[in-house]
């Protein structure tokens, strides 16, 4: 269905593709795995002509084709979905899907005969969406489905998705891959490029394994398992689960009482949550996404307007609910945000000055007076220390954040937050777009840290990272919490149930 | 204050509207593809004098008397056009600052009329007057069905055509169309010059329409107005045809309000302060609305294919 031969990509002095060569058959589900970075994006973008290959050949049914735009590739037959929708926000369904492939003629646009034709496409592939609703009211799953119905619409036989699973709930993962069989049913190609290895296990049919701008191998799904893969993509032996020892608990260094938040707008996120966090453990919260865990969060680091919170907030003893984001940080609070790009990183700014952030106000790292200039010396050496122990690449301070990837940027985070000895850290999706190598040592930290007596509460959307790390998981639902369980020994369908029922 | 509210006010608002009208127009095409209109001054400076120029030169040069007019406005579409495009390529080949390459456009047309009409004229300045029955028609009645045509083909045209689809996708967020397959440097260039065309005649509405020759800056402002009543409009045609009509009805107040409204004591209102109230009322509006209006979500952003 789709060759590529010899491809090689160079952005200035990075090599991203290096004498790429992939096969992917007509009819199967072949994955495309890597670190990130590893260039498997790279390599689909050139297929779909985002960008032409410096050299090398892209064959189509067996055929050298030039793909310059993804105009050509469209024509050929090839669809892809970014991990990033390329969806128009303030447009409908419908018009996003018949953008660039209108019906009808130049001079009238035929939205209806189009809405009828994605009605019918909806139905073939059970991709139910309505055609006249504008995408920005819809959910992420549900815009996922308009971009496959895109690529649908213009009567792709192969599709390539690219980490179509990473803003997925596990349940919307699930009926993802129903989708998935159905069109390979239906005769369609699907590539799909992850580093989720229990997913490259659970839908392909083949893998390439791709390390450094290299392809390192090539197997079939059934002759292979996660370690061997996770080896391949990391290029050295990976462990896969955490290990850590019994937790030594202390007093209750945070504490909940009944707390509620409302937002501006009136909706009540979180609703009547008690708990408590003792020094030496890690709480876990279990949860689909948009369940209240980012409420909470930032309610507990002082983001949220002290109005819009009911209850108390309790550290060392201490009601800090009208406490300053700030005055919170020299209570000992750290933050590790979910968003690293929103609330964790200036990304225009280097690493050396993201390195002080939250401190970057006080001794040593202003001088004369106290507070009146800041001081280059204190600050290159506290990134220094930080990117060296936590093994930030490139190390070079001097480079913006920006150009880091995804599992660089949140070490840079959490060596940050590491290096004021948190009394408390919450901590929300650590891992989220990081690589395997990258998650392995984080988890390590985030057990280091706990064995240090902080005491850690743990948000993630991902089941196994949650249940593996926490040493006691509590699972909220609609904003309450729907129950506690303990880690060892709950079972994913257990934890599941509550966190789809809340109860 | 009883003078000033008459039929004939009606009349000179659709009037002083109209170049307001056509540049708007002109900027919602080029704005709703994502790429900032600051230049459209420029463009109706361009379109103005060019207009005057030509016209006066099919007038006496080649003696085409009631035809002349019309070359005269294919004369300002054209000059529209070819500065809309050099401001094209600037801001979509060359990837400039729109704003810094607008704003050159728009220092540069302060001066090229007064050059050329030095080179052609002799003048400082003005192209030479042209004779009453030699300009566009100015009966208010043709001009607003003309004006409603033009809005609705281009509210037409938006949102009924895939053109139009294809062009607001650029501008709301250009990487989706270029994954869908739709050229967002043509688009674009399509938007930016068919601003030119529209704000070029509306340029040549003003010199050959609303007055019989060029002067020096005479478009005074009404590209920035024709901005403001773009976004005091949401960028869509009808309510930017309703802004452009209050900003003309205001111009027009003012002008009826010389000398007919005094201050208790008995005095004039100085002149000076009623010729403020269309850029006060332009101020206002904009302070008071542009939050709330949301412009297309990629304008003023170059589109950079590879990171």
């Amino acid at each position: 269905m789709l060759e590529l031969r010899e491809i090689t990509k160079r952005f200035g002095d990075v090599l991203a593709n290096d004498h790429v060569n992939i096969v992917v058959k007509p009819g199967t589900i072949h994955a495309i795995v890597g670190e990130n970075g590893a260039g498997k994006s790279t390599a689909m973008r050139i297929a779909y002509g985002f960008y032409t290959a410096d050299s090398g050949e892209i064959l189509v049914d067996g055929q050298v084709r030039e793909i310059r735009s993804p105009h050509d590739a469209i024509a050929l037959g090839i669809g892809m979905v970014h991990q990033h929708f390329m969806l128009v926000e303030t447009m409908t369904v419908a018009e996003n899907i018949v953008l660039g492939a209108e019906p009808g003629s130049s001079f009238a646009l035929d939205l209806k005969s189009a809405a009828a034709q994605i009605r019918q496409l909806s139905e073939e592939f059970k991709l139910a969406v309505n055609p006249n609703e504008p995408v920005e009211h819809l959910s992420v799953g549900q815009q996922q489905r308009v971009e496959l119905l895109k690529a649908l619409y213009r009567h792709a036989k192969l599709l390539i998705l690219d980490e179509p699973t990473a803003v997925l709930t596990p349940l919307e993962v699930e009926e993802f891959f129903g989708i998935l069989r159905r069109m390979r049913a239906q005769g369609k190609t699907v590539i799909i490029i992850t580093h989720k290895l229990s997913e490259v296990l659970a839908i392909s049919d083949e893998v390439t394994v791709m390390r450094d701008g290299k392809v390192v191998g090539g197997v079939q799904t059934k002759d292979t398992n996660a370690a061997e893969l996770a080896r391949m993509m990391v290029g050295r032996e990976v462990l896969l689960r955490v290990e850590k020892p019994d937790a030594d608990v202390g007093r209750a260094a945070l504490e909940v009482r009944n707390l509620s938040v409302t937002t501006a707008t009136g909706a009540k996120r979180v609703d009547n949550i008690s708990f408590q966090v003792r020094t030496g453990e890690i709480v876990g919260i279990a949860g689909v996404e948009g369940n209240g865990q980012t409420e909470l969060i930032e309610a507990l680091a002082g983001l949220v307007e002290p109005a819009q919170i009911t209850g108390e907030i309790i550290i060392d003893g201490k009601n800090i609910n009208a406490v300053s984001a700030r005055a919170r940080r020299e209570l000992g609070i750290s933050h590790i945000p979910e968003d690293r790009h929103r609330r964790g990183l200036l990304l225009d700014f280097n690493l050396a000055e993201n390195s002080i952030l939250g401190v970057h106000y006080r001794p040593p790292i202003t001088r004369l007076a106290g507070n009146v200039f800041l001081d280059d010396g204190a600050i290159r050496r506290r990134a220094t220390e930080i990117i060296e122990a936590f093994d930030v690449r490139p190390r070079n301070a001097a480079l913006p954040a920006r150009s880091l990837s995804g599992g660089n940027q949140q070490k840079l985070i959490i060596g940050r937050e590491y290096h004021v000895n948190p009394k408390v850290l919450l901590v929300s999706q650590p891992t989220r777009g990081v690589d395997i190598g990258a998650i392995e040592f984080i988890h390590r930290q985030l057990v280091k840290l706990r064995d240090q007596g902080c005491a850690i509460l743990l948000v993630s959307a991902e089941l196994e990272e949650v249940t593996s790390l926490s040493d006691r998981l509590l699972v909220v639902h609609d904003g309450k919490i729907a129950g506690e369980v303990d880690p060892k020994v709950a079972t994913l369908e257990e934890i599941g149930l509550l966190m789809t029922r809340g109860h | 204050m009883r003078d000033v509210f008459t039929l004939s006010l009606i009349a000179s608002t659709i009037r002083l509207a109209t170049p307001l009208v056509l540049a708007a127009l002109g900027g919602l095409f080029s704005e709703r593809s994502g790429v900032i209109n600051i230049a459209l001054e420029g463009k109706m400076l361009a379109g103005a004098f060019t207009a005057a120029a030509v016209t006066y030169a099919a007038d006496t040069k080649l003696g085409m008397g009631n035809a002349s007019p019309w070359v005269g406005l294919l004369g300002g579409l054209v000059a529209g056009l070819f500065i809309a495009f050099i401001y094209a390529v600037s801001c979509i080949r060359f990837k400039a600052d729109q704003v810094v390459s607008g704003a050159a456009i728009n220092i540069l047309m302060l001066g090229i009329p007064g050059f050329l009409s030095g080179a052609f004229f002799l003048s400082s300045g003005s192209t030479p007057q042209l004779p009453k029955d030699h300009l566009l028609p100015q009966s208010p009645v043709v001009i607003a069905i003309t004006i409603l045509i033009l809005v609705a083909l281009i509210w037409y045209v938006l949102y009924k055509t895939p053109f139009g689809l294809r062009l607001r996708s650029v501008g709301e967020k250009p990487e989706a169309a270029d994954a869908a397959g739709v050229s967002v440097s043509k688009l674009r260039y399509s938007g930016v010059l068919l601003a030119g065309m529209l704000a070029g005649i509306g340029g040549a509405y003003l010199s050959i329409g609303q007055s019989s020759l060029f002067t020096r800056n005479m478009t005074a402002g009404r590209g920035f107005i024709a901005l403001a009543a773009l976004i005091f409009g949401k960028w869509r045609p009808v309510q930017t045809l309703l802004a452009c009509l209050l900003f003309g009805f205001t111009e027009a107040v003012s002008i009826q309000m010389q000398g007919a409204v005094k201050l208790p004591s008995g005095e004039d209102i100085p002149v000076q302060f009623i010729n403020m109230v269309p850029y006060v009322l332009t101020i206002v509006v904009l302070a008071g609305f542009i939050g709330s209006s949301r412009p297309p979500r990629a304008l003023g952003v170059p589109y950079q294919k590879e990171k």
